[in-house]
Order: C-alpha cells, then sequence, then structure tokens
C-alpha cells in the first residue's frame, strides 16, 4: 500500500509518500511497525493524540482495517479555512 | 454545487456575483471569505499544504451535506493551497437558499466543517523561520453544534 504523510509528520519522516509491504491487519499495527523502523518514525508517532489517520482518503480511527487497502495517510489536526 | 481546489488566486467579485446571478429560485445569497492575516506582525508569508484527492473529496461530501440539511439551491466552495502573502484570500464559500436563516446556517456549517474536516495544513513563514499553525479546540467544538 502506499503510506502518505503532511505537515509536520511529513518533516519529522523525511519523505511524503512510501510504498510498504505490511501485513498490519489495522492502522494501529501499522503504526506499531513503523514506529520500530527507525528513530525518525518513532519520533514523528510518538503521541497519537496529535495525529490523524485517512485510509483510502477517509478520516478514520486507529483500530481501522486495513484488508484491501490501497493508501494510508498521517498527518496532524487540519487547519483549513 | 461547485468545489474548487487551486492555488491561484480567485475574483471574490466576480464569483459572488456569478453565483448570484445563477439563482432563479432563492432569495438569499450568504459568502464568506477568509483572509490571511498578520496577528503578530511579521509574517511574511503563509504555505497551504493539502492533500490532493482527499481534499476535493471531503470538501464535496461537506458541501452535499450542507445542500441537503438546509435545503440549499447552490452551494460554492473555493480553497486555495500554496503560497500566500498577508491580504490574500485563502477562500471563499457561498450558500443559496430560499431564505437567509438557511443560507447564513449553512454556509457556517461549511465553515465549521471544512476547518478541520478538509485536509489542509498551514505553516506561517516569517523572519525567525516557519511554524505549523496549530488546530485550535474551539475549532473541533464547533463541530458539536451540528
Amino acid at each position: 500500500m502506499d503510506v502518505l504523510y503532511f505537515a509536520w509528520v511529513r518533516e519529522r519522516i523525511g519523505i511524503p509518500k512510501e510504498q510498504v509491504t505490511s501485513d498490519a491487519a489495522t492502522v494501529m499495527d501499522l503504526v506499531t511497525e513503523l514506529r520500530a523502523r527507525e528513530d525518525r518514525y518513532a519520533a514523528a508517532f510518538e503521541d497519537l493524540s496529535a495525529l490523524r489517520v485517512a485510509v483510502d482518503q477517509e478520516l478514520t480511527d486507529f483500530d481501522a482495517p486495513l484488508r484491501g487497502v490501497r493508501e494510508v495517510a498521517f498527518f496532524p489536526p487540519m487547519t483549513g479555512g | 454545487m461547485r468545489v474548487v481546489v487551486q492555488s491561484g488566486p480567485f475574483d471574490l467579485g466576480a464569483e459572488t456575483s456569478g453565483f448570484a446571478a445563477a439563482q432563479l429560485a432563492s432569495g438569499a445569497v450568504v459568502t464568506f471569505s477568509g483572509i490571511v492575516r498578520d496577528v503578530s506582525g511579521g509574517l511574511s508569508a503563509m504555505e497551504i499544504e493539502h492533500y490532493p484527492g482527499m481534499t476535493e473529496r471531503a470538501l464535496t461530501d461537506i458541501a452535499r451535506e450542507a445542500m441537503q440539511r438546509w435545503s440549499l439551491e447552490d452551494a460554492l466552495v473555493i480553497h486555495r493551497h500554496g503560497t500566500l502573502t498577508v491580504g490574500e484570500q485563502i477562500m471563499m464559500v457561498a450558500t443559496a437558499a430560499r431564505h437567509r436563516k438557511d443560507a447564513f446556517e449553512a454556509a457556517e456549517f461549511l465553515m465549521d466543517y471544512l476547518k478541520s474536516r478538509a485536509p489542509f495544513w498551514k505553516r506561517e513563514i516569517t523572519g525567525d523561520g516557519a511554524d505549523w499553525v496549530a488546530a485550535r479546540d474551539e475549532d473541533e467544538d464547533a463541530l458539536k453544534r451540528w
């Protein structure tokens, strides 16, 4: 699946997008895998209350299932308008 | 109903008159526009990042919900991304309804929702560097009244 990062999450991880091969069943499982990779991921995902997640471009929760999903995006709370 | 996401500027006057002129069954048109402000006096630019694809989808969903809940005749949302300077228009919403109460309420609903449910992130550039604008609790709380 494609994993996308926006705003300070993108800056902290250092890339806007990457392809991730994972058997993670939920978003939380994917976060756990990413955190274990490197310090920059652990730093970006340190406080999940400061993050939002979208699965296939729909806002959702960290317990959302990932079966059949093409795109997961992590970002801070939105500040439009 | 029209949703536009663009980097370039838009003409608030032309958009508003075009929107109003297209309404035949509406007696009320309400518009709101958001402008880049310089709160602390040192802002050189504002950068707006967004999530292409999801942005259009989220704005369309929000506009569609407003159309249904307030029986609007029409709705318009324009939101910019990229680099903007102080005084530039960031975004506008317009609503058209038979009566003004629906048009006002739907415009407020659109604003409240697109502030914290459409994937945009603002960053303020000053002489001291760049800072992401933090989401405010009031903006999240504002959704509860709907």
